[in-house]
């Protein structure tokens, strides 16, 4: 076990350069760059700016070097420093702007996942063990609903009805006293009590999918023969249920959850953006509008790590979950 | 000879039906018989002809669609002895995920399954599943447990049993996991073993050690089998009595001496003539092997009368396409269900949609 992880974190060493490049490389192909929208922002403001100037800026931002020379400076003070660069939009390091909203965004994520798996696996094995009961035909159709309607309607319509029905502004995760108020107690208070509508929202599209997947996959393990062995042995069926055909219908369950890893740091960037609340995927999106390369290119990088590692970490999660799965290779 | 050994297990008039959207399928459809203490019962039958069913009916493990609808599963829990008359429960009355239905099933009543690939959880050790029964059975701790299945897979002859108890199935030959299944089917030393094609998926050698091991280890436990096969061969080899089934229903049920060399039933006799024999061609014999014409009838367009009239060589009109047999004695320890053997008009219909009294 210990040598396959090994190998499989050498693995990442060349996957994560040629994703490095990749993501440089994407993060620059829309024509112009951040100097050039900034330069017509300013024009139109009315402010003229001269040509030396904009050259000063060029040179500042090295953007008049050739875009590998840029790659080699941007991976060589990343590696070596640490350090990923200024963000042209907020002239603030990009390490400093991620860091600030990373804590929230991690909570709210690993929030939203708890509240997926609590509500997604029970639903799944309550549909699978009473297939075309009321509740299954309930639960398949809310799901269906889950499925269909991306978050981000949900949480216009769910801001509508709170502003129309209860004339209370919902968007921010916190009152409007708070907004600006250093962490206390009672900030966590408010915080916690408008967290859960996001939560919910961000859950609701995962929960179904999840649902409709394991519930497939333990109507297939419910016939399997070995499940009636364990019925043969005199087990209880809630616990033989269980034990037995949700641990192996878990499988592809185990299969992606490391992926969940990249969806901490991107959050549901438009459900956020609708909700106003301040996680790091709205800032990824500004960063892609705006052009604000250093700062896109730290997101795409960290999402990538984030996400080969999750498969690492899915990968042995797998292994240890199911030992038909052999390490070798 | 009589067999003086007490009655263990007593189906009485037993029905399963499946209700499916298509239609009701009697899959067991008045089935009788019983079992001794200690004693080998063999089942056979065609595929589909409701062995499978009347061993999950006994374990009150039907699924849906399925359901007991008539019937007595008489369990003789206890022996009669004097000044004792024993316990018998009926198992068709027990709530199926009753207490006392869970004890028994698994602790009194024990099954080994077809398939041993499949028949065991891929992702448990076998260790991990043989001692669940046992502590879900007996009040012991879980190390107890374990070495209770380290002499349970020693007895059963597996390897280097100590090693073996921490693998995975998918880390064993088919042969190993039925002795795996087994041994974790005797480990709380049951009463009675039911073992539903415990050989077929196994190769002939295989087949044959495992033969030898469920031998054994009835003599050294004592427990009634019930062995349930399509394999003749098998049940000549392994069993003292046999039941024929047909059509959800018992046919002919005979000591096994008696059934290959005076079978009754017209199914029997075709059943039996379909084996092929070893030197049959040297000795000049018929070379084609003689096969049962006709198939089996569509489960959900039950034929009137005898089910097997349609296919039988020796079917009377009038009589086997309108009257359903009764259970005829046909010798000591042997009946059979045709009307070949008892007086038609003497035959009380076991559904009396048709009146014997009809029938001139």
């Amino acid at each position: 076990m210990a040598k396959y992880i090994l190998k499989r974190i050498l693995y990442m060493i060349p996957t994560l350069f040629v994703i490095s490049i990749i993501s440089f490389a994407i993060i620059q192909l829309p024509p112009g760059d951040f100097l050039t929208s900034y330069v017509a922002t300013l024009r139109q403001q009315g402010e003229d700016i001269d040509a030396t100037a904009i050259k000063a800026l060029e040179e500042q931002y090295g953007l008049n070097q050739p875009i590998y020379v840029q790659y080699g400076k941007w991976m060589r003070n990343i590696l070596l420093y640490g350090d990923f660069g200024l963000s042209f939009e907020w002239r603030r390091p990009v390490k400093d702007l991620i860091w600030e909203r990373i804590g929230l965004t991690v909570f709210i994520s690993l929030l939203t996942i708890l509240v997926t798996w609590i509500i997604s696996i029970p639903a799944a094995v309550y549909v699978a063990t009473h297939q075309y009961s009321f509740l299954d035909y309930l639960i398949s159709f809310i799901s269906f609903v889950g499925l269909g309607t991306p978050g981000f309607l949900i949480a216009l319509v769910y801001l509508w009805i709170m502003l129309s029905v209860f004339g209370v502004n919902a968007a921010g995760l916190f009152s409007e006293q708070y907004i600006n108020a250093p962490w206390n107690w009672d900030k966590i208070v408010d915080m916690m009590s408008r967290i859960w509508a996001p939560v919910l929202i961000l859950a609701l599209d995962n929960t179904a999918g999840i649902i409709r997947t394991v519930r497939a996959n333990l109507l297939d393990e419910l016939n399997k023969p070995y499940v009636e062995t364990a019925r043969a042995k005199g087990l209880k069926e809630r616990i033989l249920i269980w034990k037995y055909p949700v641990r192996v219908a878990l499988n592809p369950f185990f299969s992606t959850v490391g992926w969940t890893l990249a969806a901490l740091v991107s959050g549901e960037t438009l459900v956020a953006v609708v909700l106003n609340i301040q996680t790091s995927g709205p800032l990824l999106l500004r960063a892609l509008t705006s052009q604000d390369m250093y700062l896109a290119g730290a997101f795409v990088l960290l999402l990538s790590a984030l996400t080969v590692l999750g498969t690492l970490i899915s990968d042995i999660l797998l292994a240890i979950a199911d030992p038909r799965i052999r390490l070798e290779g | 000879m009589e067999d003086t050994r007490p009655l263990l297990l007593e189906v009485e008039d037993l029905k399963t039906y499946m209700f499916l959207d298509e239609g009701t399928v009697h899959a067991v459809d008045g089935a009788s018989f019983s079992v001794r203490r200690g004693e080998t019962l063999g089942i056979v039958g065609e595929s589909g002809c409701g062995k499978s069913i009347t061993a999950r009916s006994i374990m009150r493990i039907v699924r849906k669609p399925g359901k007991i609808v008539n019937g007595k599963i008489l369990w003789h829990r206890t022996p009669p002895s004097p000044g004792n008359l024993g316990q018998t429960l009926d198992l068709t009355t027990l709530p199926e995920q009753g207490e006392e239905m869970r004890n028994i099933r698994g602790g009194e009543i024990a099954m080994v399954f077809q398939e041993p690939m499949s028949s065991l959880s891929p992702v448990h050790t076998i260790g991990n599943q043989i001692m669940e029964v046992i502590m879900l059975h007996q009040k012991v701790s879980k190390q107890e447990a374990r070495e209770k299945t380290l002499l349970m897979l020693n007895q059963v002859g597996m390897p280097q049993p100590s090693r073996i108890i921490d693998r995975y199935p998918h880390q064993l030959s088919g042969g190993m996991r039925q002795r795996a299944m087994i041994a974790m089917a005797l480990s709380c030393h049951p009463d009675l073993l039911i073992a539903d094609e415990p050989t077929t998926a196994l190769d002939v050698t295989t087949e044959a050690q495992i033969l030898s091991l469920m031998r054994r280890l009835q003599e050294e436990l004592g427990m009634a089998i019930m062995f349930i096969t399509h394999n003749l061969g098998v049940v000549a080899q392994m069993t003292e009595r046999v039941i024929v089934m047909y059509m959800g229903r018992v046919v002919e049920d005979a000591s096994v001496d008696d059934l290959f060399y005076d079978p009754k039933h017209p199914y029997t006799q075709a059943l039996l003539r379909s084996i092929p024999r070893m030197g049959s061609k040297a000795l000049g014999e018929h070379t084609r092997l003689a096969s049962i014409k006709g198939t089996v009838p569509d489960p959900f367009n039950l034929p009137k009368g005898c089910p097997f009239h349609p296919r039988c060589e020796h079917a009377m009109p009038g009589i086997c396409n309108v009257i359903d047999p009764g259970v005829t004695q046909v010798g000591p320890n042997h009946t059979t269900r045709c009307h070949l053997y008892g007086d038609p008009s003497q035959v009380i219909p076991l559904e009396s949609k048709t009146p014997a009294s009809s029938v001139a």
